[in-house]
């Protein structure tokens, strides 16, 4: 997938602003950013549904606006939202969905039984799917996202609304068919889930591409090796930041702790004791994914 | 590139994969039966009040030197509104209803189905149940003696191209339709429509300067169409009614797949 100053317009308002990326096969490929940031947008469009404003874009070498059925017989999608009929069966829902692939309803029966499996629903094979809990129907719609063998899934926050135990299945599921050579387009606001399942991503805000790369990369780029985590006292109103300044490469004040970017988080602890500076409690971590993010889209909500 | 191809207005009315819609439909109704059984028994009670009752004030009319009694007159005009009712409230409600309500075809579209196949998909719809009861009111005026000639089983072809033409224009109103109130102006239309389109009574009934606004009503094009075809009474003018409900059911169906594809796909 090859895009170029994608842009998208609703009215006056510009969801988003010429991104450009590209998507080998067979690597999965993760959407960061705040609620509002574009990513939505992005994903109708790169699931051959809304047409850009602007921009050019190509899926499996084909044109979107001239060969959007050829390209969508080819890609799962998984909406943010579940977009199942409420009104019919669990099994049903699976019937009629790959019949909108030109599937014969035979194989269509044979995928539906393995995908009913797959998401723990046999039992429920003939609920109405209004009956489902919010964990079930959303492991539906990712069961449904897989009848017509999709070379690429499009996935928007998948795992919003699942429990660890769901998660972690289809985490496996989604590394099971990437080692089949499926593509992986993924939205989430986990760090964690992109860390793992990401081997590029991009984080978007306000429309635009901040940063692009490997989970790791990004944390080195944008972040230190750790992270030292002071916290102090309630009643201490301000914390010394002046003492504690110069000992970190960035240091970032919270309302209960001070964050210190450091190299060696251990040292540096040492550095803060020596200083005279004595917290109620200090934590050494790793950087991780959700520092990059905090940093490059901020700490204040979005909307 | 895109902006430039995305006014160039579509000529294309869905593809084969709009059957897909239908069947869909017919799977969602699998349970909702009921809803057809009252289908059938609406034509009939129709039948029975106005041609019983009035066939016996009115007795027979005249109609083009043919002499013929008021219920066989009337049963191809309530034909003709049974038809338009069903096109227009088929495609208006069901359809408002997924498209704003339950979201039905925002999957759907993510499959190789675009907006011109699922407006097209509801219009086969809206075709197949309006052919069902059709067919029942076909048969009903058949037993009850209203039926003018053999040739009213050409009634059946005649009452799916209604149906096609105001399903068609239902469904690029309901896309107009911002909630249920807006639904009253459906009435608005169609109960004039009913009144004021020769069903009942003979054109030539009507003041001149009304009959020359009558001619124009779409139902007014169904009514004499099916009254002809049941009178087994053929004229050329036929045809002008044919290629009327025809065309408005295609300029209909291009409007709602575009205003469809505001809607689904922005």
């Amino acid at each position: 997938m090859h895009a170029r100053q994608l842009t998208k317009d609703f009215g006056t308002f510009r969801a988003v602003n010429g991104i450009s990326f590209d998507i080998p096969r067979g690597e999965s490929f993760g959407f960061l950013g705040p609620n509002g940031a574009g990513k939505t947008s992005t994903m109708r469009m790169v699931s051959a549904v809304a047409r850009p404003t602007s921009g050019e874009l190509s899926i499996f070498g084909l044109d979107p606006h001239h060969d959007g059925p050829a390209i969508r017989a080819r890609l799962g999608v998984v909406p943010q939202e579940d977009t199942l009929e409420l009104e019919l069966t669990v099994l049903d829902n699976l019937l009629m969905f790959g019949r909108y692939f030109d599937l014969s309803r035979s194989v269509v029966r044979e995928r539906a039984k393995e995908l009913l499996e797959f998401a723990k629903l046999t039992e429920r094979a003939n609920d109405k799917c209004d009956n489902l809990s919010g964990g079930m129907k959303r492991r539906l719609t990712i069961a449904r996202s897989l009848l017509n063998q999709p070379e690429l899934l499009i996935l928007d926050e998948p795992t919003t609304g699942l429990d660890p135990q769901a998660r972690h299945l289809l985490w496996e599921r989604l590394y099971r068919l990437k080692s089949d050579g499926v593509t992986l387009v993924i939205t989430t606001h986990y760090m964690d889930e992109a860390e793992q399942l990401c081997d590029r991503l991009v984080v978007m805000d306000h429309g635009d591409i901040v940063a692009e790369g490997a989970p790791r990369a990004l944390i080195t780029q944008h972040s230190t090796r750790e992270v030292l985590e002071l916290r102090f006292p309630s009643d201490v109103t301000t914390p010394p930041v002046d003492m504690l300044a110069p000992l970190a490469e960035r240091l970032e004040v919270l309302p209960d702790r001070v964050l210190l970017y450091v190299h060696d988080g251990d040292d540096t602890l040492r550095a803060v004791h020596a200083a005279g500076v004595t917290p109620v409690s200090a934590l050494v971590r790793r950087s991780t994914l959700e520092d990059v993010f905090l940093r490059l889209t901020g700490r204040t909500l979005v909307d | 590139m895109n902006s430039v191809l995305r006014v160039t207005p579509s000529l294309s009315f869905g593809s084969r994969r709009s059957l897909y819609i239908l069947e869909r439909n017919i799977m969602a109704y699998k349970r909702q039966w009921p809803v057809f059984v009252s289908g059938f028994f609406e034509p009939l009670f129709y039948l029975l009040s106005l041609g019983i009752g009035l066939n016996s004030l009115v007795g027979h009319l005249d109609v083009g030197g043919q002499s013929v009694s008021y219920a066989a007159f009337v049963a191809p005009g309530m034909l003709a509104t049974s038809s338009m009712n069903g096109g227009v409230i088929d495609s208006i409600y069901n359809v408002f209803f997924k498209l704003k309500v339950s979201h039905v075809y925002e999957p759907v579209l993510s499959t190789p189905l675009d907006v011109n196949d699922v407006a097209l998909g509801e219009v086969w719809w809206s075709l197949t149940r309006g052919a069902l009861y059709a067919t029942s009111f076909i048969i009903c005026m058949a037993l009850l003696g209203d039926a003018g000639s053999p040739w009213v089983i050409l009634c059946l072809p005649g009452a799916v191209l209604t149906s096609f033409a105001f399903a068609c224009v239902g469904l690029a109103a309901c896309t107009y339709m911002r909630s249920w109130q807006d639904f009253d102006t459906v009435t608005l239309v169609t109960l004039p429509l009913f009144l004021f389109s020769a069903t009942f009574f003979p054109l030539s009934l009507y003041p001149t300067w009304l009959a020359s606004i009558v001619i124009f009503s779409p139902l007014y094009q169904s009514a004499t169409l099916l009254r002809g075809l049941s009178l087994g009474s053929f004229s050329w003018v036929m045809l002008v009614h044919v290629a009327y409900l025809f065309v408005m059911g295609l300029v209909g169906l291009s409007v709602a797949a575009r205003r469809f594809q505001r809607i689904l796909a922005p």
